[in-house]
């Protein structure tokens, strides 16, 4: 593998193990990937595959009473497994910012939209309130939110689940950080607003030179934005290729089937 | 027959909360009317924030309209007394699969609490039905015993499918409920909801932004904007037809799908 300055995300030899109600059990084994400055990397495959645990064990966010992380994950150079909690909150948002699936579990319910952005902001820059407060809105314009004054007065609950998924993406690219992982980040948009956020994504890769780890089930969103791609099944990597390698030579049968089961428009 | 049927729903959520002072509050909902015929499926496009889960929650109860009417199988949704039948002949998969869910409940006791609501099975007969109900939603019997933290989203989405189809209602009422599934599963979750639908006659809101999904399942398709229903086709042809603004911004907005038609600016390298 390539030691060359433009890898800003390596994953080495990723293996999650969990010890549940269940028993101990393998979640995710031998994942190997690289990421390069401004490029984004599609992750596909079928529900419960692995891609979630993926992106938290990059982000440390695993329960560490529960898991095991084994394996090596550098950014810029820097081993994050096992690093302490309080240097991956300085990292987390400024360096690697985190779409989560799940836009509710990314906001606490007791506070409003704006005090949540806003201390975000303050916790990684210099930024003063008023400061912080036009960045959030500037942001909130780029996500195609009407009216981010008065959003930034409610609360989590007040939002439609596409509004708050469009807050969640405006807080992650703001500050620009060398890595986006985006997983399933437009599952709650419409055709339109979808594409709106994928412009501004890719607009923010093109501008800082901001990767993407972009989790996908949605083919097209894949064919727009992807350079590379990787195809998970049961916890491991069975397939990697460039974006138009993999659609149009598709080497794996589960590949196949999956873009054989695209929905046709009759239009 | 019509199985429901909603007739100028007005909604405004109350913002006290929100703004103190002011007593404003925001129309979520404007004078929208429609029907639902029995065994089809009415399908719900619209922008982000138009007002489609706020819809859903009308029509299950949850939230009381500030004028109109909802009368399901003939019945007024919001008079006094209404049949415990009512209840029971109406599920919902809600947008948001995590909330849906008590995170101290099994995946098994999740499935089966409608059933322990209203069906007396033995427990072997419960264990057998909720194991047949996640086959059937791709899931395996081992899934059982698991918590919702223990689940994957698409996986969670699919245990919240699989209790809303648990009783074989008349109208299930599915918000977004293929969203986070891969296109295999998303495959068998659709098939699954037109076999329930020609076999045993169920009715569908089915509240989507991918176009496709639409496609696959509705009859008759609805476009909501601002609060407002602004068109309802009879047909999925009239869809295609139509060139209303905010439609054919949405068929102008489909992505690619493949990379070499990509639309993105700064993605269209050649290569
Ligand atoms: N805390 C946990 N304890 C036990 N099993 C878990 C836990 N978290 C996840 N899993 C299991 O690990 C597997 C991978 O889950 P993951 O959330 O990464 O899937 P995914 O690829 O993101 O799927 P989806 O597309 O449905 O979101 C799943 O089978 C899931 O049931
Ligand atoms: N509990 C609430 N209190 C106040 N306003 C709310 C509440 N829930 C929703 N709203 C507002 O009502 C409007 C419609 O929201 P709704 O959730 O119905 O939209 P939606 O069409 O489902 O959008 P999406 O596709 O993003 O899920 C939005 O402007 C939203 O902010
Ligand atoms: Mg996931
Ligand atoms: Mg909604």
């Amino acid at each position: 593998m390539s030691t060359d300055n433009r890898s800003v995300l390596k994953v080495k030899d990723l293996h999650v193990h969990v010890n549940s109600s269940q028993g101990m059990s393998t979640l995710v084994q031998d994942i190997n990937f690289e990421l390069e400055k401004g490029k984004v990397l599609g992750i596909v495959g079928e529900s419960g595959c692995g891609k979630t645990v993926t992106s938290m064990s990059i982000l440390q966010l695993l329960d560490r009473k529960a898991m095991t992380i084994d394996g090596s994950i550098t950014l810029k150079g820097q081993e994050l497994n096992g690093l302490r909690e309080q240097e991956m909150r300085k990292m987390r948002g400024k360096d690697i910012a985190f779409i989560m699936q799940n836009p509710m579990s990314a906001f606490t319910p007791v506070f409003t939209i704006g005090e949540q952005f806003v201390e975000t902001i303050k916790s990684h820059t210099a930024f003063n309130t008023k400061q912080a407060k036009e960045l959030a809105i500037e942001a909130l314009l780029n996500v195609n939110l009407p009216d981010p004054a008065k959003l930034l007065a409610k609360y989590p609950f007040h939002l439609s689940g596409g509004m708050l998924q469009r807050v969640m993406i405006a807080m992650a690219a703001c500050l620009h950080p060398a890595v986006i992982i985006a997983d399933e980040p437009t599952t709650a948009l419409d055709v339109h607003n979808q594409l709106l956020v994928l412009r501004h994504l890719d607009q923010i890769r093109a501008d800082y030179g901001t990767a993407i780890l972009l989790i996908s089930h949605d083919l097209g969103v894949i064919a727009e934005m992807a350079d590379d791609v990787v195809v998970m099944q049961q916890g491991r990597i069975i397939e990697a290729a460039n974006v138009f390698e993999l659609f149009d030579h598709p080497q794996h049968e589960y590949t196949k089937t999956l873009l054989n089961a695209r929905l046709q428009l009759p239009f | 027959m019509t199985l429901l049927q909603v007739d100028n729903v007005t909604h405004s959520y109350s913002s006290k909360r929100l703004l103190r002072r002011r007593k404003e509050s925001e129309q979520a909902l404007t004078d929208i009317s429609f029907r639902i015929e029995e065994g089809t499926c009415l399908g719900l496009l619209g922008p982000s924030g138009a007002g489609k889960s706020t819809l859903g929650k009308v029509i299950l109860g949850l939230q009381r309209p500030q004028r109109g009417q909802i009368l399901f199988q003939g019945h007024d949704l919001y008079a006094a007394r209404i049949p415990r039948k009512l209840r029971r002949d109406m599920q919902v998969v809600f947008q948001d699969s995590y909330s849906a869910v008590n995170p101290r409940m099994t995946a098994e006791s999740i499935i089966s609490e409608p059933l322990e609501n209203y069906e007396k099975l033995s427990p072997a007969e419960q264990r057998r039905t909720v194991a047949e109900l996640l086959n059937r939603v791709g899931l395996s019997e081992t899934d059982a015993k698991k918590y919702p933290h223990e689940f994957s989203g698409g996986q969670l989405q699919r245990i919240n499918i699989a209790r809303a189809i648990a009783l074989r209602p008349k109208l299930i009422i599915l918000d977004e409920p293929v969203s986070s599934l891969d296109m295999v599963n998303q495959t068998l979750i659709l098939k699954l909801l037109n076999e329930l639908k020609s076999e045993y006659g169920l009715s569908y809101l089915f509240i989507t932004h991918d176009i496709k999904a639409a496609f696959a399942i509705s009859d008759t398709l609805g476009v909501l904007e601002k609060g407002k229903l602004i068109e309802l086709y009879e047909s999925k042809n009239q869809f295609l037809t139509s060139s209303h603004p905010v439609v054919t911004l949405m068929k102008e907005s489909i992505l690619a799908n493949h990379p070499r038609s990509r639309s993105l600016p700064t993605r269209t390298i050649n290569r």
